[in-house]
């Protein structure tokens, strides 16, 4: 019976006790603990919110980037399509330049030679009646030394000639 | 291989561990046979003389073999206060001798069992005289043991968490942060909810308070081998303190459910008054819980090492010494399971009185 009735003394020092155990833990030991482990549980969980968030805004950084370059390289494309585009309006207007250009100059060349050639033959002309001439008048002269052959040919001439 | 090694191999621990066990179940043996060894040749060996010596209060402290500590005796007369050692009284106090009598200012004290009392001039006991016993008695003295290991210990956690600030745990800290989080994270927060913060510290304090105190109760010598929390007193003064915060937190439901609960009018001669006493069982069955459970395994482990005694062969060793063994290695489970169950319920009890109903 004495194991299972509590001692005055034992419960009075017991309740001292653990009431000054409460108050010095509660004060000195708990308090700050359970602070120190909210505040690392707080900094925890920031943490990991702050790592998603990056996350995120890496994953947006980076469709943004490839979007970007994906704007770019159309950009290069369209540019490249119309150096391209250029380039051959530029190589088919030099092209028909030169051709324009050619033709005229064939042209010019041929008026040219036309007029050379014109004029070569008019000389030509020129010189062949000339010759002609000559040539004539120098037969004419021989064919008529004599007298006989002359009047033969007014008479023949007057002969041709009809009223 | 080299010694560390060996240290490190998994197989070492658990038999170093077991060793232990067995060098403490071993000492405590030793410690007895030495106190026994004159006695067993004049009269029969009583158990339950040791059982009780060891499971009851006691106003020495027995460090190890012939090694007593006194301690104060304190005590509140109808005449006044008396502080004494209780060297006055005869520490070896043994059946058959006669006590000896203090002489102190108001009275003449001798000490029966564990209780002081007053004596009259011829050595009888005075029933006039009214005696209060607040003496340092052997738990009070382990009970303040207890509570400075427990400040060291916490104090320097403490101090590492204020050194450490927003890093990770590290030695001793890293040990009980664990043990911290768990009695918040799975006794407060499931039974009480949101309000549990204004709890914490009692319920850590009564935790680690009930733990420091089994632990120590399972040491054999000096400083443990007590039996404190395996005393009614102590857990009466916890369960009290219990009873008092549940009834003091309760809400406004809590009170209605015991004094209006819902239900027919003629039913309430029956379920007031089983309410009410519903109010007290819950505490007591505390009580008795932990007191049963701590004072069972000490008994159990006493009565394993007197076979060797009873049977006064030292091969009766073979025989008790495992199992006390395995009893400890229980007690040392128990130690843990009654800590956390005392927390537990008292958070549950807590929570149901806090609970929010929405009828």
């Amino acid at each position: 019976m004495e194991l299972v009735t509590p001692n005055l003394g034992l419960v009075v020092w017991t309740t001292i006790s653990f009431a000054i155990l409460l108050f010095l833990l509660g004060k000195f030991a708990w308090k700050p603990i359970l602070g120190a482990l909210n505040d690392r549980e707080r900094f925890i969980e920031d943490s990991l919110s702050k790592a998603e968030a990056a996350k995120e805004e890496m994953s947006r950084l980076t469709s943004e980037n490839e979007s970007l370059l994906k704007q770019a390289r159309a950009e290069r494309d369209q540019i490249l399509t119309e150096a391209r585009k250029v380039k051959e309006q530029m190589i088919a207007d030099a092209k028909e330049l030169a051709h324009k250009e050619g033709a005229r100059m064939i042209e010019l060349a041929r008026v040219e030679i036309n007029n050379q050639k014109s004029i070569a033959m008019a000389d030509v002309k020129n010189q062949v009646a000339t010759l002609s001439l000559e040539i004539a008048e120098k037969v004419l002269r021989k064919q008529f030394e004599d007298q006989q052959k002359q009047d033969d040919l007014v008479s023949q001439l007057l002969k041709e000639v009809k009223l | 291989m080299n010694n560390s090694s060996i240290l490190n191999s998994k197989i070492f621990k658990p038999l170093l561990i077991s060793a232990l066990f067995l060098l403490l179940c071993v000492k405590s043996t030793l410690s007895f046979s030495q106190e026994k060894a004159a006695e067993a040749s004049e009269k029969p060996f009583d158990p339950k003389e040791v059982v009780f010596e060891h499971i009851g209060d006691s106003h020495s402290l027995h460090v190890l073999g012939e090694t007593v500590i006194p301690l104060p005796i304190i005590l509140y007369t109808d005449k006044g206060l008396e502080i004494f050692s209780s060297e006055r009284l005869g520490l070896h106090h043994e059946e058959g001798h006669e006590p000896v009598v203090y002489k102190g200012e108001h009275y003449s004290y001798k000490l029966e069992g564990n209780k002081v009392l007053a004596v009259n001039e011829a050595g009888e006991v005075d029933k006039d005289a009214k005696v209060y016993d607040f003496s340092i008695t052997r738990n009070v003295a382990s009970m303040w043991m207890g509570m400075i290991i427990l400040l060291i210990v916490f104090s320097s956690i403490t101090s590492s968490y204020k050194k450490r600030a927003g890093k990770a745990p590290k030695g001793l800290q890293a040990l009980l942060e664990p043990v911290i989080i768990f009695v918040r994270d799975d006794v407060a927060i499931p039974n009480i909810g949101v309000k549990y913060v204004k709890y914490m510290p009692l319920l850590l304090t009564i935790f680690f308070f009930i733990l420091i105190n089994n632990l120590l109760g399972l040491v054999p010598f000096f400083p443990g081998g007590f039996n404190l929390t395996g005393n009614i007193a102590v857990t009466l003064v916890l369960s009290v303190i219990v009873l008092i915060v549940i009834n003091f937190s309760g809400n406004k439901y809590y009170w209605k459910h015991i004094f209006t609960p819902d239900i027919p009018l003629w039913l309430y001669p029956i379920m007031v008054p089983v309410e009410i006493i519903g109010i007290i069982s819950k505490p007591f069955a505390l009580m008795i819980r932990l007191f049963a459970n701590i004072t069972a395994g000490h008994i159990i482990v006493l009565s394993l090492i007197s076979l060797i005694f009873i049977f006064k062969t030292a091969w009766m060793a073979t025989v008790s010494v495992p199992f006390v063994v395995f009893m400890d290695c229980i007690e040392l489970l128990v130690a843990f399971l009654q800590a956390f169950i005392f927390t537990m319920l008292t958070s549950l009890f807590i929570g149901m009185a806090v609970e929010e109903h929405h009828h």
